[in-house]
């Protein structure tokens, strides 16, 4: 299916920061993302993972800090950025009365693509949805409910994923589906930036991994150098044993 | 995305929302109605005097009802966390701001009518008569509180106090209009000419046009962030 | 800055003396209504510079949607403030005004509900600041509101106005104001002025002390 039109794009992030009231929730990150990398997020609940992905999704602001993806500025062209990223976050960001082909391609026409019904069947049918297609959102299942908000990272090509907890509710054959288009994505040039606490599946899918505690970037390394049992003790030993 | 283009895909969406679970519109008519039942009560029994009270009685119930309809503009979004996918759309954000409006006038005339109808019944006033002049005062001052009322909404959405501030914020802010349509309802349920005191048209007409510019204006900075 | 204060302070006071003594002792007592109308040399500034306060805060507001630097919101946030003092008094001497000459604490005339009308927009203005956490999304709202707020004010004087009216008709407007009761308005009024102005001084400085120790504490 057609992730075309990524061409390659980078994400380049200097000295991102964010304060919340009194407290940094993220503390001079800096990244560096090309064509086909996967990042992934490890660290422990109040981290910086959320905060980081959402202000890569232009949600939040940075207190200091900049960015680019494919050359857009993260702060002065936000739409620019917005149109090239997708997020998939803790809300399902589904609207319960509308059937699955409605919110797909509502999410599609707020991106631009209005004659989308094509994408939106071909996202239906890459994520086993074809059978609920028109049932309406309340009455799935979470699981399900799930796989309708991951088909909206497929509805309209973007070339960054920013998913936080991808792998909440899906069971094994969505887990599967889920990983199977995440690297096509990867595999047509596409950006990755994953939060999770599956560290199992996390670990294989990067590209390079990431430990976050406290807000400030621990680790940052590809995947390539480290055995998942190495990946384990350095987490516990910079997540958990914590040096500022 | 066109502002224009996003008005209408909200618009699209919110019609269908409503339609399917009636949740606005039900609770909508039913508070409305019950307000007017109150109305009926407070006010003394003598014809005259429920006639003179009328055109303002019938504009605080548009207002109070319209209340809880600007708290339902955006409770669609609050569920599921839809407020962010809405701030994720790479258009132009006063579209959704002009969609919103477009939505919150719908469910508004509706109750408006439905207000009308009980007024009608229950304070036996003969509004089909009148009924051409009611409209265009009806559809001005809706508009106006709609075009505020949105924006506030928007600002309150996340807020803890959002149910005593909405109303805090707004009220102050409609003053024009209950003037100005209470004394056109007035003229219009008199059977006179609304030309007759038609300054009152061009200020809501004024108002109008100038609140929907400043929500459009600064709805994406209530947005962002 | 605190120098500039503390003179602009000596400077409002001063005048505030010669102002009150000029419009309280000196000017000549009104035909109709007495040694009451002196009451108007509190009255009439107060109002005037609430409406340049109010002003300030439309501006202020713009620019800081537009600008972003927190120097404008703490403008806004200070004149605001310094404007609903400003209208409270104007409510309060109004209605003492008002009692003797028309024998009631309040009337809905045009000019005091406006008055009133305005009192309550920037008193909201005020209460959704402090409800708002993040300093940024409060400054922001509060500039929507700064903006909406002034253009209604418009408004609701016109409509206000051609609704009804019992308040004497504005006789600085018409011109007809004698000028041995115009020189201690004017004083009074550049008082005033001077009074905002110290106000606004200390407050806006006050407002960016508060920033910096938050800064601090982040550090």
């Amino acid at each position: 299916m057609g992730h075309d039109g990524t061409g390659g794009v980078s994400l380049r992030v200097r000295g991102l920061s964010k304060a919340f009231r009194g407290a940094w929730a993220l503390r001079g990150v800096d990244l560096d993302l090309g064509p086909g990398e996967t990042l992934v997020l490890f660290g422990p609940n109040g981290s910086g993972k959320t905060t980081l992905l959402k202000i890569l999704a232009t949600l939040l602001r940075p207190t200091r800090g900049t960015g680019t993806l494919g050359g857009a500025d993260l702060l002065q062209e936000r739409e620019h950025v917005r149109r090239r990223v997708g997020l998939v976050s803790h809300g399902s960001y589904l609207y319960d009365d509308l059937t699955p082909r409605e919110n797909l391609a509502f999410a599609a026409a707020l991106h631009g693509d209005r004659t989308s019904g094509q994408a939106v069947t071909a996202a239906m049918e890459r994520l086993g949805l074809v059978g609920v297609a028109d049932e309406r959102v309340r009455t799935l299942s979470s699981g399900m409910k799930r796989r309708v908000t991951l088909a909206r990272l497929l509805v309209h090509p973007v070339d960054l994923w920013l998913l936080d907890e991808p792998y909440t509710n899906l069971d094994q054959e969505a887990t599967k589906v889920f990983e199977g288009i995440l690297q096509e994505h990867q595999a047509s040039g596409g950006l990755v930036v994953m939060a999770t606490h599956n560290f199992l599946d996390g670990f294989k899918q990067a590209t390079r991994i990431g430990i976050l505690a406290r807000g400030r970037l621990m680790v940052d390394e590809p995947r390539a150098s480290l055995t998942f049992p190495a990946f384990q003790e350095l987490y516990t030993l910079r997540a958990e044993g914590g040096e500022r | 995305m066109s502002f224009r283009a996003l008005a209408v895909e909200i618009l699209r969406k919110d019609l269908r929302i409503e339609v399917r679970s009636r949740e606005g519109i039900n609770t909508l008519l039913f508070f409305s109605v019950l307000l007017v039942f109150l109305f009926r009560f407070a006010v003394g029994s003598t014809e005259i005097q429920i006639r003179q009270a009328a055109p303002g009685l019938l504009w605080l119930a548009f207002i109070l009802t319209g209340l809880w309809g600007m708290t339902r503009i955006f409770q669609v979004e609050r569920e599921n966390d839809c407020l962010e996918l809405l701030r994720l759309a790479p258009g132009d954000l006063g579209g959704l701001y002009l969609g919103k409006v477009l939505i919150g006038c719908c469910l508004m005339w509706a109750a408006e009518l439905a207000i009308l109808a009980m007024f009608g019944l229950f304070f036996h006033l003969d509004m089909l008569p009148v009924i051409g002049s009611l409209i265009p005062i009806l559809v001005l001052g809706t508009v106006g509180f709609v075009a505020i009322g949105t924006l506030f909404a928007a600002i309150t959405a996340h807020l803890k106090a959002r149910e005593v501030l909405l109303p805090l914020l707004l009220f102050p802010l409609m003053v024009p209009i209950l003037l100005a349509a209470g004394r056109l309802t007035h003229l219009a349920l008199s059977g006179e000419s609304l030309m007759a005191e038609a300054h009152w048209l061009r200020l809501l007409i004024g108002f109008d046009v100038v609140f929907l510019v400043l929500g459009y204006l600064t709805f994406p900075f209530v947005m962002e962030d | 800055m605190d120098r500039l204060a503390r003179i602009v302070g000596v400077g409002a006071g001063v005048a505030l003396a010669i102002g009150l003594w000029m419009g309280l002792v000196q000017a000549p007592p009104d035909a109709v209504q007495g040694e009451v109308q002196r009451i108007m040399y509190v009255h009439v500034p107060s109002i005037l510079t609430a409406y340049l306060a109010f002003t300030v805060v439309l501006v202020a507001s713009i620019a800081y949607l537009v600008r972003g630097s927190r120097h404008w919101d703490r403008l806004a946030h200070a004149s605001a403030e310094v404007g609903v003092v400003f209208t409270g008094i104007t409510l309060v001497t109004g209605s003492v005004w008002g009692k003797p000459t028309w024998g009631v604490w309040w009337t809905w005339d045009a000019r005091l509900t406006g008055t009133a009308v305005l009192f309550l927009i920037y008193v909201g203005y005020l209460m959704l600041r402090s409800v708002v956490d993040d300093r940024d999304r409060a400054g922001r709202y509060a500039a929507v509101i700064g903006i909406l707020g002034f253009l209604n004010v418009i408004f609701t004087h016109m409509a206000v106005e051609w609704f009804r009216t019992l308040h004497q008709p504005s006789s600085l407007a018409r011109g007809t104001i004698d000028s041995a009761l115009y020189v201690p308005l004017m004083v009074n009024l550049g008082a005033f002025v001077l009074l905002y102005s110290y106000f606004m001084l200390r407050r806006v400085r006050l407002g960016a002390l508060e920033e910096a120790v938050e800064e601090e504490v982040l550090r």
